[in-house]
């Protein structure tokens, strides 16, 4: 069952209202037209086999906390992105702003092109189960992957010379990682991040994630499936444990 | 190794006249200052944090403990503290930690209030007698009610009200998170609160699954590290309340030591076991006041409206103009925390120079938003060094809704201020995760005691107010005429707006 709602000038409180009574009535595909600039479309939003289709430009917090449902927007989004989210699956057609996954919890969330600054700040994981995963076709801002304290952090860098030419990666990283494609020069990584060299057992894990973004955008996975990446990961569990002495 | 060592801070010494060498004193102490050499048990004093366990435990009262036993050359600028801590960094090179709130010895100004009572003119009321009305609600109220008629002749209310709590007493207790503070703590807490009919902070730790019987009386916290935040958590919140800013380390972010990042904290925070849990200074999506909307709007969709939203900052220079404009980004409550406020682990230079008192922070912050006809919009909640019933009622009398309590909870279950939280091995089994440790503290006692300690403050409270001829906690809030200065200077008084005693 598909629900089709025109957001053409209405306010986010009400759509939001609209989709979650849709939901809890059982309707599996929301599609939405004519959205713009509507803030926190799917916030909080539960429901492992809900898909809910965006045409148009979302505001901010697009998928905050959500917990499970496949958000598909085709468009660009905006300010923080799956921030916050739980689980589910977050697919931007374009580009995003800053801020994207932060404190993302579990999920996946795939940006065809290039987001701002501050991308996966804060992610956490909890084993296996709970582990974020954000992957970006092109590149990113400085703050990539700050104070991350677990998940994946993959930037593709399709169609650019360098992945990334901007500094801060992984500035307090604790836990987790980000992978980058092509080389990183060192002057570009945070405080607390080292580079890592990227084997065939690195490639052989993060290989569904290739796959998984590629299948989405229509993308040629085999491209992407080398061993030219930087892995980036934490110098120490405890970055700033030398920074104090005790009283 | 050319600065050698400093004296030790304490002395703790036996009488072995006293002392039935049971060894009571071994057991408890888990900084190591006691232990058996043959027949004797021998201490080494530079272990000793003054947490007094051993002290409480001794069945013969034959431990004594003595303050900064060894004498520096006495001298008024370079005081021990200020020579021990140029040591300190002089041999590390690193930022100075520390534990609990504000050491400095600036004038206390809740101590230079005074509270009115009644004689002759108008009569005092007695609590035994007539009702006394503490219920406190928190959250939005209209500036206006609308109501309408129905076909049958009824009235009914057309303006749509705002979700608010509702307290009993105007007592709760502040966010101090699992992580920081042990589950057992948290459990005797809660299960006061929930007695009580009040409220209590989780923290930014998350909510441990063994609170869950007791959520209706939680407030969720969402702090800049976001740990245990999701959907399920803010639902099963009373209220949410965003942290923006912490009394103890205004300006900067949360630190808990990997040491206290045991397997369960770890599941609630969902970082690594052992690493240390960082809280960023700035929420990472906040970076102005349209964001702090954002984010209280955001909490607020995903749980439909149904919940307040506090924003939570320290007490700082421009406390009522950031107030004024928390109330109006859509939050319920304001929370100011004094510079007095506690802390498990906060750098001491920020800890003892940064923020105002909480005293000053209510009277202008519920001034400010009485000017521009906004207080109505957010409640007040104090806290930071709220010490007993007589700081309770003049926070009250000063403005503000309610209080947040945290030391004062933690004496309660045991805690006797020693300030060392942050090395995990609080023997009163509050600040720490070792097992052993934690399970000294029985949640049910736990919660009688911090019970007790409510309901003894609210009977004062009731006490005051019919002395002073007040039936209701509404009369109180904000009436600063029952309040006078004693030993405050002019810029001070006007501040709070206090009169001068006598006047």
């Amino acid at each position: 069952m598909t629900l089709r709602i025109d957001a053409k000038n209405m306010h986010y409180t009400p759509l939001n209202q609209q989709i979650k009574a849709a939901v809890a009535d059982g309707v599996k595909e929301i599609v939405l037209d004519n959205v713009l600039g509507q803030r926190f479309i799917a916030d909080g939003l539960r429901g492992d086999d809900v898909r809910i289709v965006i045409n148009g430009v979302p505001g901010g917090d697009l998928a905050m906390l959500m917990n499970g449902p496949t958000c598909i927007v085709h468009g660009n989004g905006e300010h923080a992105p799956g921030n916050t989210m739980n689980s589910g699956l977050l697919v931007i057609h374009g580009s995003a702003g800053d801020a994207v996954a932060h404190g993302m919890r579990g999920g996946k969330v795939y940006i065809r092109n290039n987001i701002g600054y501050r991308g996966g700040i804060h992610m956490k994981q909890y084993d296996l189960d709970a582990r974020p995963v954000l992957v970006i076709g092109g590149t990113a801002h400085s703050f990539l992957g700050e104070y991350m304290a677990g998940g994946l952090v993959l930037v593709l860098g399709i169609g650019l010379e360098k992945s990334m030419t901007d500094r801060g990666i992984g500035s307090g990283i604790h836990g987790g990682e980000i992978i980058i494609r092509g080389e990183v020069e060192d002057h570009l990584l945070g405080v607390g991040a080292k580079k890592f060299e990227f084997t065939e057992a690195d490639l052989e894990r993060i290989k569904p994630e290739i796959e998984g973004f590629c299948a989405r955008f229509g993308l040629d996975p085999t491209e992407f499936l080398d061993t030219n990446y930087t892995r980036i990961a934490p110098s120490s569990s405890r970055p700033f444990a030398g920074k104090y002495v005790w009283e | 190794m050319t600065l050698g060592s400093v004296p030790p801070r304490y002395k703790i010494s036996i009488d072995r006249e006293q002392c039935m060498d049971c060894g009571r004193c071994i057991e408890n102490c888990s900084y190591g200052v006691f232990r058996r050499e043959g027949d004797r048990i021998i201490t080494e004093s530079r272990k000793c944090t003054a947490c007094m366990r051993c002290i409480a435990m001794c069945p013969r009262d034959a431990i004594n403990l003595k303050e900064n036993p060894v004498d520096y050359r006495s001298h008024p600028v370079w005081t021990r503290e200020a020579r021990e801590d140029v040591i300190r960094q002089a041999r590390s090179g690193k930022i100075i930690l520390s534990g609990m709130g504000n050491t400095q010895n600036h004038p206390i100004i809740f101590d230079r209030l005074l509270l009115d009572a009644c004689q002759v003119t108008n009569p005092s009321i007695d609590p035994l007698r007539e009702p006394m009305e503490l219920r406190t609600y928190i959250g939005k109220k209209p500036s206006r009610l609308q109501f309408k008629k129905t076909e049958a002749g009824d009235v009914e209310l057309e303006t749509k009200l705002a979700p608010n709590l509702r307290l009993e007493t105007p007592i709760m207790i502040g966010h101090m998170s699992f992580g920081a503070i042990s589950l057992n703590a948290h459990l005797s807490m809660a299960k006061a609160v929930s007695e009580l009919g009040t409220f209590m902070g989780t923290g930014e730790g998350g909510m441990h699954r063994k609170l869950y019987p007791y959520q209706n009386n939680l407030i969720a916290q969402v702090a800049s590290g976001r740990f245990g935040v999701n959907v399920d958590y803010l639902e099963r919140g009373a209220a949410i309340e965003i942290k923006i800013g912490q009394g103890a380390k205004p300006g900067i972010g949360g630190h808990l030591p990997g040491e206290k990042v045991s397997a369960e904290v770890s599941m609630t925070r969902m970082i690594p076991e052992g690493s240390d849990a960082i809280s960023p200074a700035p929420h990472h999506d906040i970076y102005s006041i349209e964001d702090l909307v954002q984010l209280v709007r955001g909490l607020k969709e995903a749980t439909e409206w149904k919940k307040p939203v506090f924003v939570k900052i320290a007490a700082v220079h421009n406390v009522a103009a950031i107030a004024a404009g928390i109330a109006r980004s859509s939050a319920d409550a304001v929370v100011i925390d004094g510079y007095r406020g506690g802390t498990g682990a906060a750098p001491k230079v920020f800890r003892d120079h940064v923020g105002i008192p909480i005293e000053v922070a209510i009277a202008s912050v519920d001034q400010k938003l009485r000017e521009q006809g906004v207080r109505n919009e957010v409640s007040i909640i104090a806290s930071g060094g709220i010490r007993n019933s007589a700081d309770l009622a003049k926070s009250i009398a000063l403005g503000a809704d309610a209080v947040y309590i945290g030391t004062a909870a933690l004496i309660a279950m045991g805690c006797r201020v020693c300030g060392n939280c942050y090395r995990g091995l609080c023997p009163w089994g509050i600040a720490t995760q070792r097992p052993d440790l934690v399970s000294r503290l029985n949640p049910e006692e736990g919660a009688r005691q911090v019970s007790n300690l409510i309901k003894g403050w609210t009977l004062d409270l009731s006490e005051l107010m019919g002395a002073a001829g007040i039936n209701s906690i509404e009369s109180m809030r904000g009436n600063r005429d029952r309040l006078r200065g004693f030993m405050l200077d002019e810029g001070l008084l006007e501040v709070l707006d206090v009169k001068t005693v006598g006047a």
